[in-house]
């Protein structure tokens, strides 16, 4: 080969190489071609579903495969001023709202959730980042306080109002907030953890109180649980025509773009 | 003057082959620097279930090194210092911590949503592109005719001449070269059979919605950081095969080749015209 033919080709080689990169980048925030490839995450979701058995336990590992680095990722101590006054007193006046579609909205303290029907589990917890890392959780299971509480046949979803606020935003939006289907909140695995690897959960990790849903990646995983709400539909519109919950989307992430499902 | 050797004309590819192969050529460049991106969200690897923060068997990164910044690549004991590629690239004064520079990555710019987005539709049609090439291989006796080695080829004699002759970049010439020689078949047997399948395992694996389904797959693996790696280096392994691939598609007749795999057409030189055939 020539050595112009070489150069020729080599600068055909970088000027295709940057203009596919440029075309992909265009694609990407193009309305069109993103709605195309938010397609098949339907696909993957329902293809999933419909492979996989939906009260299949995630595996649980022994104490000798607990974490001792176990990361903690999103906010990892809240300055939102509720919540900062709830620590100051330890927690003493927390209470757990679970109102929404249910019959008998409930104010739970964390004594009296502590002596709810509880489960207790050794899992990995798996960051949509890539990393893993295995905790051992102890929590009163979600479904008999559902039930307690007793869903209105018209709840479809659960939602779970957090202490913090991940981005500051002007409408709000920012504070954290996930959903989970019915399916996946009585599962047996789902818990409203208040103990980590034997001891008091941790503020980074969620205090007073954090959802596990395993089987599902880390971010549906919520901390600092104020609030759980039972509706009828995640992406319903008030008046205004503003979406209720958050930007209708079912969590903070899946707001921004990740999958709701989060099984993948 | 020398007389030029006679050139035959022969169909050498069919359309479910050109078709897939292309289609392929999309699906996993785009896959390969979307899972770039994916990878850049967290440049480490580990083994086993869970990752080892401080210890990982691979890992990219920032380094201050006295004033300035490093990026600093880790595999196993060794130490590299990849800046500018690995760990801490961009033009000079916009450089930032990144594992994958930008130009390996889609998007260019620091977006795992987007990346992941890409990744799991181009996967769509990577796996259905190839259960369409792995079908009608099997139906149509593309694996059987053209993939399997003869037991001729699979001589020991014949092995060894083959990578004696491949070394030298000497190809297979006139009727020889109507098939695959037994190193090409050896080479596309490992991708389409052993690596592009553990591609779509060991992905399937880091699934957490899957694991609960199928748990033994993950065992494979040794757990989900396992498969991670492994899907890593799988990822390391099909860029190899890419690069030598592709080397030797230039160097054994770059038209030839090329127009072999969108027309069918390849042109072989026998010793004299065959009849009716010369081209």
């Amino acid at each position: 080969m020539s050595a112009t033919r070489r150069r020729w080709l080599t600068g055909m080689g970088v000027t295709l190489g940057s203009l596919w990169l440029s075309a992909c980048d265009k694609l990407t925030n193009d309305p069109k071609f993103a709605g195309m490839l938010t397609k098949a995450e339907g696909l993957t979701r329902r293809a999933q579903r419909a492979v996989t058995d939906r009260k299949a336990l995630a595996r649980e590992f022994t104490p000798a495969d607990v974490s001792k680095d176990f990361k903690a990722n999103g906010t990892l101590r809240p300055q939102d001023y509720e919540y900062v006054a709830l620590l100051e007193n330890n927690f003493a006046d927390y209470r757990l709202v679970v109102d929404g579609l249910v019959e008998h909205p409930l104010e739970l303290s964390l004594a009296e959730l502590r002596s709810a029907p509880s489960r207790t589990q050794i899992t990995r917890h798996d960051c949509v980042e890539g990393w893993s890392s295995i905790g051992k959780w102890k929590g009163a299971r979600l479904g008999p306080l559902l039930d307690r509480a007793k869903l209105k046949p018209q709840a479809r979803y659960i939602v779970f109002w957090c202490a913090d606020t991940l981005e500051q935003t002007l409408d709000g939006t920012g504070k954290y907030y996930e959903s989970i289907d019915l399916i996946d909140a009585y599962h047996p695995q789902s818990i409203l953890a208040y103990e980590m690897n034997d001891a008091t959960l941790p503020v980074r990790h969620g205090a007073p109180l954090r959802l596990r849903v395993e089987r599902q990646l880390g971010y549906k995983h919520a901390k600092y649980i104020m609030r759980i709400e039972a509706v009828a539909s995640l992406d319903a519109k008030d008046a205004n025509g503003q979406t209720v919950l958050g930007r209708g989307k079912g969590g903070f992430w899946p707001d921004r773009g990740y999958e709701w499902y989060a099984g993948i | 003057m020398a007389e030029k050797p006679a050139k035959v004309m022969i169909r050498r590819h069919t359309v479910v082959t050109r078709l897939t192969h292309w289609l392929n050529v999309l699906a996993v460049s785009l896959l390969l620097m979307s899972g770039l991106q994916i990878f850049n969200a967290h440049p480490a690897l580990y083994w086993g279930a869970k990752s080892t923060f401080a210890d990982p068997w691979l890992s990219m990164k920032k380094v201050e090194i006295g004033d300035a910044p490093h990026g600093i690549t880790t595999v196993g004991g060794a130490r590299f210092d990849t800046t500018g590629v690995f760990g801490w690239s961009g033009k000079e004064g916009m450089r930032e911590q990144r594992g994958f520079p930008s130009w390996a990555t889609i998007p260019s710019y620091r977006s795992l949503t987007d990346g992941r987005r890409w990744h799991f539709f181009f996967a769509w049609l990577f796996v259905i592109n190839g259960l369409v090439y792995w079908l009608w291989g099997l139906i149509g006796g593309h694996v059987r005719k053209d993939m399997l080695p003869t037991r001729a080829q699979l001589k020991p004699s014949h092995i060894l001449h083959e990578v004696v002759t491949h070394a030298q970049l000497k190809f297979p010439k006139g009727e020889e070269a109507r098939r695959y020689n037994v190193i090409q078949k050896f080479t596309y047997l490992a991708v389409i059979a052993v690596i592009l399948p553990l591609m779509v395992l060991t992905g399937l694996s880091m699934s957490p919605g899957f694991n609960a389904t199928v748990p033994w797959l993950i065992d494979l693996f040794g757990g989900r950081q396992g498969a991670r790696s492994i899907h890593f280096i799988t990822m390391g392994l099909v860029v190899a095969f890419i690069v030598v691939h592709v080397v030797l598609v230039i160097v054994s007749g770059l038209w030839n080749n090329l127009r072999s795999m969108i027309t069918g057409k390849y042109a072989i030189e026998v010793e004299a015209p065959a009849e009716g055939e010369a081209a």
